[in-house]
């Protein structure tokens, strides 16, 4: 112990009164703070278990007094989304699965190729290449999507094509083929950015030495650096399901109807204009359409933590 | 390191040299050229043809006919269009209102539970994901729950008038003039624990000694924290608002899910102007030129922050 710590400790006692004090109002704001941020969730989750005459006529706060799933059942199977047949959010939830999975899979090993080239071999204006990646991060993406309809009406038009040709459009007007594109390409400057940050860390020397040992580039990655690799690709799979499971821009302008993601059919649902509004069936709907990124941040959440501060910092 | 690199070797040399070295140190661009090409075409490329249809006068399909600055100079008067309010009058209004209302509270809140969490607290691990789990919600479901919350018919007002407040009035979320405020409070829930999480980060890299010899002399935490450690958290702050003001500019699902569909155009701002202009007024041109200011606007925040990260950090 050195004098200062045993001035400190002995300093400590004295302030004993104000130092319980100090603990009661930290303890307090945080739990204050805590319930704030639950109590829309707990409110939500608290509906969707109720008949909606309990809902209509009841406190919101108040626990259901006629316990009842139904609210659940009729959202996933029964509910009408927009104009369209009483078909649920089941279809839509689909719709997001078909989607997500492929534009994650496609844009987190393109990132990591990208990052591992950014970073182990470097070539002259390697950094405006870079620079030119990393502000594809931040654009508006109100100032592309008018030129991505034209683009992707285009699309339509070759599939139409190839369907009266082979009988078979090759994915091309597919709207959920559409969506896996257009996530993977605006998805790509964030997932070079991981890898490249990530792999800037890396000894340069371990690559140096397998290329002198005669190891290709692609044997270089796949031995070298993939093993090492879990916990970027972690952090970047959950960064890009969340975005990608949770845009609404996209999926509104570039699939309508029965092809639409799960959010824009929860939209729907919850602004439907027609009918009586069964507030329970859409809370219910919302909690199954936040359910995915839910769990994912309940499981990895370290990781989903790490991914947010990567994308921004270092961005 | 050799031990691990010896087997990819020993397979490498198997293969012709020549072909082989030429094809190596072709390889990286190979590999990055794809996804460079995708950003420069639907990035960049799409960026400029936004910018040209914005000189055009199209309307509901694309035209090349020039109309030279005539878009710009509508958007100009509009600014100024006050009585009745244009809606892009009230887009930049609202714009106004929402993001510094959505920065000072994101920081402020963010600080304020983050220094909080950093007095060595017990039950972090359970307090800090309840601040950060609505950022794994996307914009629909906060705003599915918050205009619930809200609604004056089953909501808080309710609520409080059940528990014997009569007299209490809170409509803001579907009074037309206070609506853009309700889109505030849903996204400073959603997004302030994200800036929780960034301080925390900076907070907990300070060095405890600077904190030990402060206290020595005599300081108080309040004034540790005032005059030492918020000074230190400079860059924090100054990253928070890089992140935090495009997110703003961007923010459109939020819009129409805490308002349902942005009634009259009451809680409008210019991603809403941008997509109601562009597909269902017919009149591309001028969402064009919107979408060209937005960008414009991120741009000159985002390119001498990326430019300065990469002259420091990419070596």
């Amino acid at each position: 112990m050195t004098a200062a710590d045993l001035i400190l400790a002995s300093s400590r006692p004295r302030r004993g009164r104000r130092s319980l004090f100090n603990r009661v109002v930290i303890y307090g704001l945080l739990l204050i703070f805590a319930f704030i941020y639950l109590i829309p969730f707990v409110v939500m989750v608290l509906t969707s278990l109720k008949p909606l005459d309990e809902v209509t006529g009841g406190n919101m706060f108040a626990l259901p007094h006629d316990l009842t799933f139904e609210p659940w059942i009729d959202a996933w199977g029964k509910a009408r989304i927009g104009v369209s047949e009483t078909t649920g959010i089941a279809a839509y939830f689909g719709n997001s699965i078909k989607m997500v999975v492929p534009a994650v899979i496609i844009s987190t090993l393109l990132g990591a190729l990208n990052g591992y080239v950014l970073s182990k071999w470097r070539f002259p204006g390697y950094k405006l290449v870079f620079g030119m990646m990393l502000f594809a991060c931040f654009i508006p993406l109100q100032s592309v999507i008018i030129p991505m309809a034209v683009i992707l009406g285009w699309f339509g038009e070759i599939g139409n094509t190839l369907t009266d040709l082979t009988g078979f459009s090759f994915g091309f007007g597919n709207p959920t083929v559409n969506l896996i594109f257009v996530h993977t390409v605006y998805g790509l400057g964030f997932t070079t950015l991981f890898f490249r940050n990530y792999y800037e860390t890396f000894p340069n020397e371990l690559v140096k030495a397998a290329q002198v040992e005669g190891a290709s580039f692609f044997q270089i990655f796949r031995s070298i650096m993939l093993p090492s690799s879990t916990p970027i690709i972690i952090v970047t799979v959950i960064y890009q399901f969340t975005n990608i499971w949770n845009d609404f821009l996209f999926g509104s302008t570039f699939a309508a109807g029965d092809q639409s993601p799960m959010t824009v059919a929860l939209n729907n649902l919850v602004n439907t204009s027609t009918g009586i509004v069964e507030y329970n069936v859409n809370m219910a709907a919302a909690i199954i359409a936040a359910a995915p990124t839910l769990l994912v941040y309940v499981v990895g959440g370290r990781y989903f933590v790490r991914g947010l501060l990567a994308g921004a910092v270092k961005g | 390191m050799t031990v691990s690199i010896a087997p990819i070797a020993r397979k490498a040399v198997r293969q012709p040299r020549a072909l082989r070295g030429a094809l190596q140190g072709l390889l990286p661009k190979l590999v990055l050229a794809p996804s460079f090409l995708l950003v420069l075409i639907f990035v960049y490329g799409f960026n400029l043809w936004t910018l040209f249809l914005s000189f055009t006068n199209s309307r509901a399909f694309a035209t090349t006919n020039l109309v030279g600055l005539l878009n710009y100079k509508k958007l100009w008067d509009w600014t100024f269009e006050t009585d009745p309010p244009s809606n892009w009058y009230t887009a930049l209004v609202n714009m106004a209102l929402f993001g510094s209302l959505y920065l000072v509270f994101c920081l402020a809140l963010g600080l304020l539970l983050a220094v909080l969490l950093d007095q060595k607290i017990r039950g972090e691990g359970i307090l800090r994901p309840i601040y950060l789990y609505p950022l794994a919600l996307s914009f629909i479901v906060t705003g599915t729950a918050w205009k619930l919350f809200l609604d004056p018919r089953i909501g808080l007002e309710k609520a409080v008038h059940d528990w014997g407040w009569t007299s209490f009035h809170f409509d803001w979320v579907v009074n037309p003039r206070m609506m853009i405020y309700c889109v505030a409070i849903a996204g400073i829930w959603q997004t302030s624990g994200f800036v929780m999480a960034m301080f925390l980060a900076g907070l907990r890299g300070v060095d405890g000694e600077i904190i030990k010899a402060a206290q020595i002399d005599g300081a108080s935490t309040f004034a540790t924290y005032r005059s030492i450690i918020i000074p230190i958290m400079r860059p924090v702050f100054f990253s928070a608002v890089i992140i935090l003001t495009p997110m703003a500019i961007k923010s459109y699902d939020l819009v129409l899910s805490v308002t349902g569909k942005n009634p009259g155009g009451a809680a409008e701002l210019p991603s809403t102007f941008m997509y109601s202009y562009t597909f269902s007024r017919n009149q591309m041109a001028i969402g064009s030129a919107s979408a060209a200011i937005m960008l414009m606007t991120i741009a000159a925040i985002m390119v001498p922050y990326i430019y300065s990260e990469m002259r420091e950090n990419v070596r």
